[in-house]
């Protein structure tokens, strides 16, 4: 379990790193917390020529309301106390590995390296947030709905580096679910879901048994059953397809009566 | 680096049709031991019986998952041709000598050194020795040190593990509960070769196969399988949960049929204290006990009529709670001898009942006292209880001792028996520490009185023994020193098919309580209770931590690990994301009882104690499970999954 080799590169500044990504293209890989991206190196099953590693670039360190949202810096750690500003992140973030890997691992690494089983993307695409993305450009806003493209695929462009993530903060009449079961703590899920409620208004994703955290238009009335008829999960060493389908309606009926027990309240 | 180099090396298979399955592998010609044994006469019982139960069991392959995996270093010496290997393997062990054999060399001539704690294992660095001898031909070749440290896919792809094992049982009962014949029918899977010290897993629990029963008609055939998946080998609690899941859920099935309580089934079975010491049907002689009474404590710290009263409510009200018991006994310091039942009594060769070690204590001229181990700790604690023994017996402070527990073949006081494995450091291995104390000791107060002065301090015994010999008594041996080794003086070669596989008998009760989540197969423990007697206890925070540990294996077994294999036999749970070893969090925290009922053989009377709990948590919670679910076809490990496949079915 040793990397294959490869070039280092240490930017002090977004520019540095936009200009070293844009030099590279699609050989560099940005290092960031390098908790999804050391063990993939040290297995081999990714072969960067280059590393970018933007944890000395003091400008993306910040948290920040803006506009009834979260900003988050790319080198923002999950850890971070300031996410906890968000109902949603303090629900799902303890979920993310563990108390050692949210220490070092960062909230925009986690949604650009685009695990379907990671919790923060799917919080991103439930909230309807945004990814700050720069290139040489410039900076352009991409949708959390459009980011997510598949398997730990984005519609990032080569030489383009997440700056920032979004996080929009829910109205006082809104309320907010998420719930995942998982072998043991810290896993990645075999199944999530979470859930915003507003009124008579339902919002719902789905994680971990689709290829990219997924919204779903759920029947009100059977959320769960209505999701589960929805996605085509794939049986692992774990979980059988079919148990999959029915940890959907599960977790989905869980979040949702999450999610409407705060919005009423 | 090692890793760049492999990636040149292409190597072209010819597949061959791969076996994985035990039971396939038993129908095919991948069979290559099949022996049976009766003892007393159980297809007589089993005629006479009032009801017979059949229930069948399997016990998966899980690993042990140290921190650190292996790690050698071997440097050939072309002048002496002799090797030199440092390495954290638990021996020396029987497996010194086989590593030395598959070398040609002459024992002497491979020097094995281990550190001081040879860092956690549960068993598995026993089978380092197969890279000891694989660096110590690449250094011979090469001619330089070899250096190798296993990573983690290395170290679950290809180390070693559990053996699987699929048991039929039948049991006779009488209408009233009484046990009178007991059959397995086992297939074990020791996986692509049988590997030294292999297939032991079957027969270390040989003498235990009615457990805490007096049945005495008891019958087993043993069939030894290979297949395309990792050899099995060492794994706290080695034979102990594939044998207690089988006779224990047979036990609970059977309290089922015969409308009883389980504990109550047990009881009418176990074998009574003043039975002991207690030859069992397969020659085991149990040393000492109160099966009865560690019952008691059982029920009485877990509530037993009352958490069975619960769950009952529980479950009328549509939630899936469960309580379920196993008493296992835990058998210690295993008698090598055990291994040659793998043949039949003709072919055995010399007899064998190794299980010795040895131990040093050196007093140098100014009074440090230094004890030196070769029972090469992961963790258990060995410096800190052998300083105690010796502080004891020679009337200073356990800090005043200095315990060395590095081991190297050329200097270490060692036996083929010596090394960390069954449970045997407080029975032989603390033994031995304690007979060269006393033996130290004896010397001392000779000296003293042939001084004329019964207070001489250590320094001035010490001092005369060193610095004026001829003040010491006639035909003493000058300096002070003593080397002891120390045998269980009740282990004997296997007799015919009839052996005392281990030396200390210990016994445990573990109650546990489980609620299966309905909606999602997650099974949460809620409440664990595990009762011990393992005579005398020498450090009690030691002994929990022993518990604890064991328990943290046996649950792990139960509820979260598992090693699979595809059809190809591809290894599916190949690093931590699959394989599911559960962090403290994921385990139930035990509140633990002991009784004290000392063996009359050793000489602390202290009996082993670290695997009690891996022996008994898999068929306590597997019996929970089943009483939650309201069925007997259940089989570990407990994950979400596979409960909610059984809840489908």
């Amino acid at each position: 379990m040793k990397p294959a080799p490869f070039r280092y590169v240490r930017a002090e500044t977004t520019d540095e790193a936009v200009d070293a990504l844009t030099r590279e293209g699609d050989d560099a890989k940005v290092l960031a917390g390098g908790q999804s991206l050391v063990p993939a190196l040290n297995m081999r099953l990714v072969r960067p020529g280059v590393l970018v590693d933007v944890n000395r670039v003091g400008e993306l360190s910040g948290v920040a309301r803006e506009n009834g949202s979260l900003a988050v810096g790319a080198t923002v750690r999950q850890a971070d106390a300031r996410l906890l500003a968000h109902p949603l992140l303090a629900e799902a973030l303890p979920h993310v590995g563990h108390v050692v890997t949210r220490n070092r691992g960062t909230v925009c690494g986690s949604v650009a390296h685009a695990d379907p089983a990671a919790e923060l993307p799917l919080c991103l695409v439930l909230l309807g947030g945004t990814v700050r993305a720069r290139g040489r450009g410039g900076t352009r806003e991409i949708s959390a709905s459009d980011f997510f493209v598949s398997h730990f695929t984005t519609a990032l462009e080569p030489g383009e580096l997440v700056v920032e993530t979004t996080w929009p903060l829910a109205q006082d009449d809104t309320g907010t679910g998420f719930c995942e079961v998982a072998q043991r703590r810290g896993d990645y899920a075999l199944c999530m879901a979470g859930a915003l409620a507003r009124g008579e208004e339902l919002r719902v994703a789905v994680g971990s048994v689709v290829d990219r955290p997924t919204l779903l238009d759920v029947d009100p009335e059977r959320p769960g059953e209505s999701a589960a008829a929805q996605v085509e999960p794939w049986g692992t060493v774990h979980a059988s397809a079919a148990y999959l389908r029915h940890l959907v309606r599960v977790v989905v009926d869980r979040a949702v009566a999450q999610a409407r027990t705060r919005a009423s309240t | 680096m090692a890793e760049d180099a492999l990636e040149l090396v292409d190597v072209e298979y010819e597949p061959l049709e791969p076996v994985v399955d035990l039971l396939a592998a038993a129908e095919g010609d991948a069979c290559v031991s099949d022996r049976s044994f009766a003892y007393g006469d159980v297809d007589a019982a089993l005629a006479a019986a009032d009801v017979v139960v059949r229930h069948r069991v399997r016990f998966h392959r899980w690993s042990c998952t140290p921190v650190e995996c292996y790690g050698v270093v071997a440097q050939w010496n072309e002048a002496e041709e002799s090797l030199t290997a440092w390495a954290n393997f638990q021996g020396p062990f029987t497996l010194h000598s086989v590593a030395a054999a598959a070398l040609g060399l002459p024992g002497a001539r491979l020097r094995l050194v281990t550190p001081p704690d040879s860092g956690g294992s549960f068993g598995i660095k026993s089978a380092v020795f197969a890279y000891v001898v694989l660096m110590g031909l690449a250094s011979r070749k090469l001619g330089v040190p070899v250096r190798w440290i296993e990573d983690r896919l290395e170290h679950l792809a290809g180390s070693s593990a559990a053996t699987g094992r699929s048991t039929q049982v039948e049991a006779g009962f009488t209408t009233d509960g009484e046990l009178v014949a007991l059959r397995y029918d086992a297939v074990e899977d020791v996986g692509a070769y049988v590997r030294a010290p292999e297939p032991a897993t079957l027969y270390r629990m040989h003498g235990s196969l009615s457990g805490g029963y007096r049945v005495r008609n008891v019958a087993a055939r043993n069939r030894v399988v290979l297949t395309n998946t990792v050899p099995s080998g060492l794994n706290r609690g080695f034979g102990g949960p594939q044998l207690y899941l089988a006779l224990e859920r047979t036990m609970d099935v059977a309290a089922g049929r015969l409308e009883l309580d389980p504990a109550e089934l047990r009881r009418r079975n176990l074998v009574r204290a003043d039975d002991f010491p207690y030859e069992t049907p397969s020659g085991a002689l149990y040393d000492s006990g109160d099966y009865e009474g560690c019952l008691d404590d059982a029920l009485a710290h877990a509530g037993w009529d009352a958490r069975r009263a619960e769950a009952t409510a529980a479950r009328a009200g549509g939630r899936l709670v469960g309580v379920g018991m196993a008493c296992v006994v835990e058998p210690s310091i295993s008698n090598m001898g055990y291994i040659t039942l793998a043949e039949p009594s003709a072919e055995r060769g010399l007899p064998k009942s190794g299980n010795a070690e040895g131990c040093t204590i050196t007093v140098s001229p100014l009074g440090g006292i230094t004890v030196t181990l070769t029972t090469t700790p992961q963790g258990q604690g060995h410096r800190t209880v052998a300083a105690q023994i010796v502080a004891d017996r020679l009337g200073v402070e356990p800090q005043d001792v200095t315990v060395l527990s590095e081991s190297d073949t050329s200097t270490s006081p060692w036996t083929v028996s010596s090394g960390n494995y069954s449970s045997r450091f407080s029975g032989v291995g603390a033994g031995a520490v304690a007979v060269a104390a006393e033996r130290l000791a004896e010397r001392m107060a000779a000296i003293r009185e042939h001084l004329g002065d019964p207070d001489a301090s250590l320094r001035r015994v010490a001092g005369t023994a060193h610095w004026n010999p001829e003040s010491l008594p006639p035909g003493m041996d000058a300096g002070l020193a003593v080397t002891a080794y120390y045998a269980a003086p009740n282990l004997l070669p296997p007799d015919g098919d009839r052996v005392a596989s281990s030396a200390a008998h210990g016994f445990v009760v573990d109650v546990a309580v489980v609620e299966v989540d309905r909606d999602t197969g997650r099974v949460s423990v809620l409440d664990y209770v595990t009762v011990h007697d393992a005579g005398r206890l020498l450090n009690p925070l030691l002994a929990e931590g022993q518990v604890r540990g064991g328990l943290a294996h046996g649950a792990a077994a139960a509820l979260f690990e598992r090693l699979v294999w595809d059809d190809d036999g591809n290894l599916l749970t190949a690093s931590f994301m699959d394989y599911s070893c559960p962090t403290a969090p994921d385990l139930p925290t035990p509140r633990i009882g002991h009784r004290e009922s000392p063996s009359p053989f050793l000489p602390l009377g202290a009996k082993g104690l670290g695997e009690g709990p891996t022996m008994s948590a898999p068929a306590a919670i597997a019996n929970a499970v089943a009483d939650a679910l309201g069925r007997d076809d259940v089989d570990p490990p407990f994950t979400p999954g596979r409960v909610w496949e059984l809840l489908e079915r």
